[in-house]
């Protein structure tokens, strides 16, 4: 492991056949394919789609809250439209956003792997996630959802609207992402390149496989959960509606269960790509990679025990709230030693701030905000008071929402010219960058403060004094909105340029930057193998651009 | 496992049923073996659900459950424990006749298993049919007459949900073992390649393990 410059028996010059992009070509080659490339990229497509819609309605509600009263739509409508963004953004965007379309995307070529483990089920899940997706949507023409996305009874087995089609649709999306977990772990355990030790993975493929256990210890219980809510809403059976002899609170602990879990479905892929990102970017090798191992396991683990820490004003006894608060901080702590570890690994590198990076950066600072505002709601004494008010609203924005966009859009630009063989403006994309974390925070921080001083969350009308931090909130919100769309517009302007450019432009070290960009149907011309770590920079680093050849 | 002789180079001696992203065999069969056991946790964690909140529910109105587990037919019950077990016994002899490439014997056994399978639906039909007459129902749709003790529809909400979950699974297994068997008679598996046969019969029994703990929590309270 010494030395070594490339990784691949071969170069990167004339291929059988085109980049997978091209080959074989047509709209149904792509809705038949089995190619993991692809299906990443169809992924990334319907997320992004999925993103703008569930976008547009966070947009409906910053603009509802401009004044204190009605602004442009009624209290039941509100309802829907939060409902619907919570909704959209966690089954449909978040939770798919990095495994299914980075990491369908990348597992695989770090392995040195020619696709994951089962390529059929991989495109079931894909079809899984449509089917859901357009579920989800119909419900639209039911008078839509006006329970929340966490759909707590007894309010959500006796409001009417689309709650069933709606459930159906989140059991639904929730066997795709089953797949997707069991395709990744299978991948990961059986199709590593030949000499590739569990070690000398790139510490993304360890943040799939922790995310991928979780996928598949947590989901099949929201899928019971969210059958016998629909059981009680068709039949009546009992198990949740306190009318019958049965226990609402028993659904908000299934629901917990697995939806607490959930949010580690959506941080650790966003952890996994940070451990790609800032090596390549400091030129320096990761520091502490077992520790950045196994505590996206730890986590993954530690997940399972905290689930009730959403429950302690829900009427649950004292002494299991004591436990489930002292867990709650212990899980901080494996989520901490990843941030002192990605800073140590900047720490006397050569850092870049290329757009990649400065996304990473931002996500730190964003993940960090959101990791100890959480130690607030940890609390059972400060929770009592902060308990669904606008402070937690913030708080998971920061965690879910905030550190996954940052960590997806690092990624993005990170494997973008991986993916199509083509750099995007480097200026606009760092301007983007700037914009996105500046409207995040101005749109949050705001909410911070409110919740602190009582703004209750999910109610149409507020007190006027909160009116100043409301429309800040608001303008924040645009803010992000605005450095969204330029960097959407940024990224897809790219196409214009010609492919093929880009092998390697960050000097990356892992095996997907050993087969060319893009990459061929078949992922590298015979079975790569990796002859140094993934993070070995102690040979002289190849400078931005010296990688690109013409043609 | 054992079998894998082919190696990365197998372009010349391709196996008939090595996939295209696979190394060799044994990697394949190493591989959906893992595949299927990652499957087996999801089912147990989903049929997990119904039995915490079958426990959750029986703890909180214990007389009820009591009351209402006797309109079940424990002899048709215990016929059909012992059918599921069998059915086990026969669905491993496929597979070991699969390893072993005795084609007949793997068909016959095959055929067992689905004979099982359909005598299992078959009586569970017949408790179905006898519930139905009853009005005994999940939730809303109780109507049975002539109860002491209140709240005995919650009982066959449950009853309802998990041996019809159960009895959907067993579909799915028989479907799965029709397929086994329409693959068996072309001659697909022998000592090198008998996958499909193992996952299946991993499945299979899974599905006979939840219904073990079915029928004692259903036919045999006290």
């Amino acid at each position: 492991m010494a030395d070594g410059h490339t990784l691949t028996a071969t170069g990167t010059t004339a291929l059988a056949h085109g980049d997978y992009l091209d080959d074989p070509k047509g709209l149904m080659s792509w809705l038949t394919t089995v190619d993991h490339k692809r299906i990443g990229i169809m992924y990334l497509w319907s997320i992004t789609f999925f993103m703008i819609v569930g976008g547009l309605f966070a947009m409906l509600i910053r603009i509802e809250h401009l004044t204190p009263t009605r602004t442009i739509m009624d209290a039941e409508m509100y309802n829907r439209v939060f409902t619907l963004h919570g909704a959209i953004m966690v089954f449909l965007v978040i939770i798919p956003a990095i495994p299914a379309s980075l990491g369908n995307f990348a597992l695989p070529l770090l392995l040195g792997a020619k696709d994951v483990a089962f390529p059929r089920i991989n495109l079931m899940s894909l079809y899984l996630y449509w089917t859901g997706a357009l579920m989800a949507l119909g419900t639209l023409f039911m008078g839509g959802v006006d329970t929340g996305w966490t759909f707590y009874t007894p309010y959500s087995t006796t409001t009417g609207g689309g709650v069933t089609l709606m459930v159906f649709a989140a059991f639904v999306l929730g066997f795709s992402s089953i797949f997707t977990g069991v395709n990744f772990i299978a991948t990961v355990h059986k199709l590593r390149a030949p000499g590739m030790g569990w070690f000398e993975m790139p510490l993304f493929c360890w943040g799939m496989y922790s995310t991928a256990l979780i996928q598949i210890l947590a989901t099949p219980v929201l899928g019971i959960t969210l059958l016998l809510l629909a059981m009680e809403r068709l039949f009546h059976i009992g198990i949740f509606d306190p009318q019958l002899g049965g226990d609402p609170v028993l659904f908000q602990h299934f629901f917990w269960f697995y939806s607490h879990p959930a949010v580690y479905i959506m941080i650790l892929p966003a952890m996994a790509v940070m451990s790609e990102v800032i090596p390549v970017f400091s030129k320096k090798t990761i520091f502490g990679y077992k520790a950045i191992a196994f505590s996206s396991v730890a986590i993954a683990l530690l997940g399972f025990l905290v689930w009730a820490h959403h429950m302690f004003v829900a009427g649950m006894s004292i002494y299991a709230g004591a436990i489930f608060s002292f867990l709650t901080f212990f899980i901080a702590i494996p989520s901490a030693i990843k941030v002192f570890n990605w800073i140590a690994t900047m720490w006397e590198g050569s850092i870049e701030l290329r757009s990649p990076m400065l996304y990473a950066i931002a996500f730190l600072l964003v993940f960090t905000i959101g990791g100890l505002t959480g130690l607030f709601l940890a609390s059972l004494s400060t929770d009592v008071h902060l308990h669904d008010t606008y402070f937690v609203v913030a708080h998971f924005h920061y965690v879910m929402a905030g550190s996954n966009l940052l960590a997806l859009l690092a990624g993005l630009h990170y494997w973008w010219p991986k993916m199509f063989g083509r750099l995007y403006n480097e200026s606009l994309a760092r301007i983007g960058c700037v914009l996105v974390f500046l409207g995040f925070n101005a749109t949050f921080i705001p909410q911070f403060i409110m919740g602190s001083r009582g703004m209750p969350r999910r109610y149409y009308n507020y007190l006027p004094q909160f009116q100043a931090l409301h429309v800040a909130s608001t303008i924040g919100a645009m803010l992000l909105a605005v450095g969204l769309f330029l960097t959407l517009a940024n990224l897809l302007a790219s196409f214009r340029r010609p492919k093929g450019m880009v092998d390697n432009p960050w000097g990356g070290k892992t095996l997907e930057w050993a087969t060319s960009s893009p990459p061929p149907t078949e992922n590298f011309e015979g079975q790569p193998v990796p002859l140094h770590g993934p993070y070995d920079y102690r040979a002289v680093p190849a400078p931005i651009g010296s990688e690109v050849h013409t043609g | 496992m054992s079998q894998a002789t082919t190696t990365v180079h197998a372009e010349h001696d391709h196996p008939q049923f090595l996939q295209h992203h696979f190394n060799d065999m044994g990697q394949q069969f190493d591989a959906t073996k893992i595949g299927m056991w990652l499957f087996l946790v999801t089912e147990v964690l989903l049929f997990g659900g119904l039995f915490v909140g079958y426990g959750i529910m029986r703890a909180k109105h214990p007389e009820a459950f009591m009351a209402a587990h006797h309109q079940l037919n424990r002899t048709m019950g215990s016929i059909n424990t012992i059918v599921l077990l069998v059915s086990s016994f026969t669905m491993v002899m496929g597979v070991w006749a699969a390893q072993t490439s005795r084609k007949k014997l793997l068909i016959l056994f095959l055929v067992l298993t689905l004979l099982c399978a359909c005598t299992f639906l078959g009586i569970k039909f017949f408790e179905y049919q006898h519930k139905f007459e009853e009005g005994l129902l999940p939730g809303s749709f109780y109507t049975h007459q002539g109860d002491t003790v209140p709240g005995q529809f919650m009982f066959f909400s449950f009853y309802f949900m998990m041996t019809g979950l159960h009895g959907i699974h067993v579909l799915c297994g028989m479907g799965a073992i029709t397929w086994l068997l329409r693959r068996a008679i072309r001659g697909d598996f022998n000592a090198s390649y008998y996958g499909p046969v193992d996952l299946v019969g991993l499945y299979w029994h899974l599905v006979d393990m939840i219904w073990i703990y079915l029928f004692p929590l259903m036919y045999l309270i006290s």
